[in-house]
């Protein structure tokens, strides 16, 4: 079924004003959001029609159209088109709004709805390099909640803050972070989603004065390091020229733990058969 | 039909799923071929769709996110002969605290996903599936596209598939870092581009999913274990686990054990024999609280070694088998410091959506904290459980039940330290002094 078909009342309001008089009445966002104002200065992007013309090229807006290209419904690429966007402006700012609301014929409310519903879009600019420090329980209770404090200290900056000039070499954004999946091998944090894994409150202070230096130390698993904006691309779904990252390290000693254990004691699950049956097939009631 | 469970015999670990983790370059499709990759979804294409069901449903296959679901029931309910389209939805957006197991699998070895994804999708009539994996695993995700690819280019994917006449479509979709996503209607949501917020049910997924289609939505696990189960039968399937539990289950130990990490072994085993593998309780320290699947699963003790993990036996003992995840705390942590921490996670991952959830962890945290800081009285206890008692069963979704389950549990099995922590009132201990866990 379509959308149309589910929401005919909304299929059939037409264009933003139509849908959000109230809204459009309003005027500029600076004058409603007067916090986010600073953030967006830089950009010159009022709300108007093709303002995002200036900051979205061809090549992104073909990008764009490739990834409508792999849904049933266009609206499902919203969230890799959000990351397509910030891989062009290390957030996602307002005119990033209005290209995503241009390219799939949404309201700007319907995409800023879906932006500020996600974590791991940023409205203020990032960093080069995101740093995300877990601090759930488990790797709390290892050490995690000491490492992002001495990253806090180390940087200067709180959460979702940045240290240096957003966007310029060596310039890193510290977040703390919900669990991500590596509980193994705790405390873990990420660099640009990459994982490095065991941490402690020292080496996580060498990696990001490493990151602020302008090196790039390797990740214990996943592919060398970038930065937050190509990784934005990739989780976009490009990979061009990168065909080498696939073969970054993902096993660690705990991944493989298990297996290996079983591997030295000789245990396995119980043989197959050589050719086992399907059941027939199941007669219709 | 089945042996039921195996308890004659000391039991050890039964690497199905994790086995080929081994293997070098585990992730490429060329190590996946000569390691019998695909040759389940050569038999699959040979039957006839609804013997694949049968074969699920009569392997007891249950969905291995969370709740336990019969796969093959869940299957069966998508209505045939319709005109609407199918989907099937991989629910990759594990994020639940403790829970690191299919991103691993992902990482070592996706193209078991991507056969189980085929075989499931010509079962249930799907011609189009996605990935939906959360964002912020990214080389999981790089994995995850390489495989895609090289499916499509050696004719397992897309037109015709190995000259069956099926097609299949299937898209790796990254999430954006929202907890709730995992839960399976909000998931439906995120994928249509919406903010990631559950559905009333019914209708349930089956029929009414994906573009308000009939989908089948399941755990990575789950459509992973299905190529072995289609090569290897329903029997051999149950002569690992318990009757109600059958097969081999990947076990996550985190936390304060010797050699933490992946552990597969047959549903019912054990934390005591799992802890043995995996060398006992790091230094030595004694155990004191655990998960048996995650923070959503009531607390267990040491009292609790024994309990076998499997859905009934978690259960029984008034918690959750959940993902399996068994994250270990030693006697150096707090347990409301991290009652604490997990609620300050449900507060923030709630989606706003119902107001038991969205209200009921706002408070939950506030009182936490203020215990914690030492300002706590003995009637916040009282509060806490009145409060989750509000919010459980009367959320949206799941998340709220889940966000009462540490705190009730904590309660239940460590009252007096939470009333320590009142009796502190005046001194205003700050709380890292509890947080401890530096052992």
């Amino acid at each position: 079924m379509t959308d149309e078909a589910r929401f005919p009342a909304e299929a059939a309001k037409g264009t933003d004003e139509a849908r959000f008089p109230a809204e459009a009445a309003k005027g500029t966002d600076e004058a409603r959001f007067p916090a986010d104002a600073a953030a967006r200065a830089d950009l010159g992007t009022p709300r108007s029609n093709g303002s995002s013309g200036q900051v979205f090229g061809e090549d992104v807006r073909a990008k764009a159209k490739e990834i409508i290209a792999r849904y049933p419904q266009s609206r499902s690429a919203l969230l890799p088109l959000l990351h397509l966007v910030q891989s062009v402006e290390g957030h996602v700012s307002q005119a990033g709004i209005q290209f995503c609301a241009e390219q799939l014929d949404l309201g700007i409310a319907e995409v800023s709805a879906v932006v500020t519903f996600y974590t791991m879009y940023k409205r203020r600019p990032c960093g080069e390099h995101l740093v995300s420090v877990c601090t759930n329980t488990l790797c709390a209770a290892l050490g995690g909640d000491d490492i992002y404090a001495a990253l806090k200290e180390e940087l200067g900056v709180g959460h979702e803050e940045t240290a240096g000039e957003a966007g310029s070499p060596g310039s890193v954004t510290l977040e703390h972070a919900e669990c991500l999946a590596a509980c193994d091998l705790a405390p873990v944090l990420q660099v640009n989603y990459e994982f490095f894994d065991r941490q402690t409150p020292d080496s996580a202070v060498e990696l990001v004065r490493a990151l602020r230096r302008g090196e790039r130390p390797n990740p214990t698993r996943g592919a060398p390091l970038t930065n937050f904006r190509t990784a934005e691309l990739q989780l976009a779904g490009f990979f061009e020229g990168r065909d080498a990252d696939v073969a970054g390290p993902s096993a660690a000693e705990e991944t493989l733990r298990g297996a290996q254990l079983a591997a030295e004691r000789g245990w396995t699950a119980p043989a197959m058969p050589d050719d086992a049956p399907l059941p027939p097939v199941p007669e219709k009631k | 039909m089945s042996e039921g469970a195996n308890v004659t015999e000391q039991r050890h670990l039964t690497p199905v799923l994790t086995k080929r983790w081994l293997s070098p370059n585990s992730w490429t499709l060329a190590t996946y071929e000569q390691l019998e990759g695909y040759t389940a979804l050569r038999k699959a294409l040979a039957a006839h769709p609804d013997q694949l069901i049968q074969l699920i449903k009569d392997s007891g296959l249950r969905g291995r996110g969370g709740a336990g679901f019969p796969a093959g029931m869940k299957w069966g309910f998508i209505p045939q002969n319709d005109s609407k389209p199918h989907y099937l939805v991989i629910n990759a957006d594990e994020g639940e605290p403790g829970t690191c197991k299919d991103v691993p699998l992902m990482m070592a070895d996706p193209h078991s996903l991507i056969e189980g994804i085929v075989i499931t999708a010509y079962a249930i009539r799907a011609n189009y599936a996605a990935i939906y994996v959360r964002g912020e695993v990214i080389h999981c995700i790089r994995r995850l596209h390489a495989a895609v690819r090289e499916a499509y280019r050696a004719g397992y994917l897309g037109r015709n598939i190995l000259g069956s006449g099926f097609d299949l479509e299937v898209v790796v979709h990254a999430g954006a870092g929202a907890y709730i996503c995992g839960e399976e209607t909000a998931l439906l949501d995120s994928l249509e581009g919406r903010r990631g917020q559950p559905r009333l049910k019914p209708p349930f997924p089956a029929t009414a999913g994906l573009y308000a289609a009939p989908t089948v939505v399941n755990n990575v696990e789950t459509i992973a274990t299905v190529p072995y189960i289609v090569n290897g039968g329903s029997d051999w399937f149950r002569s690992m686990g318990t009757e109600k539990s059958p097969g081999p289950k990947i076990y996550s130990l985190s936390g304060h054990v010797e050699k933490p990490g992946q552990y597969e072994a047959p549903l019912g085993i054990t934390l005591r024999e799992l802890l043995d593998m995996a060398g006992g309780m790091k230094d030595g320290i004694p155990l004191k609280f655990w998960t048996p699947g995650g923070s959503s699963t009531p607390l267990f003790t040491a009292d609790h070694l024994d309990v076998p993990l499997d859905f009934e036996g978690a259960a029984a003992e008034g918690s959750m088998l959940g993902t399996t995840a068994l994250m270990i705390f030693n006697e150096t942590v707090s347990v409301p410091w991290a009652v604490m921490k997990w609620t300050e996670f449900y507060k923030h991952e709630s989606c706003g959506k119902c107001t038991p959830c969205r209200e009921g962890t706002y408070w939950l945290e506030q009182i936490l904290h203020r215990m914690l800081r030492g300002e706590g009285t003995p009637e916040d206890v009282e509060t806490m459980l009145d409060v989750c008692d509000n919010i459980l069963g009367r959320s949206f979704c799941a998340l709220g039940d889940g966000a009462t389950s540490p705190i009730t549990s904590a309660i239940k099995y460590f009252r007096h330290e939470f009333l320590e922590l009142c009796e502190k009132n005046s001194g205003g201990v700050p709380a890292p002094a509890l947080a401890g866990a530096q052992g």
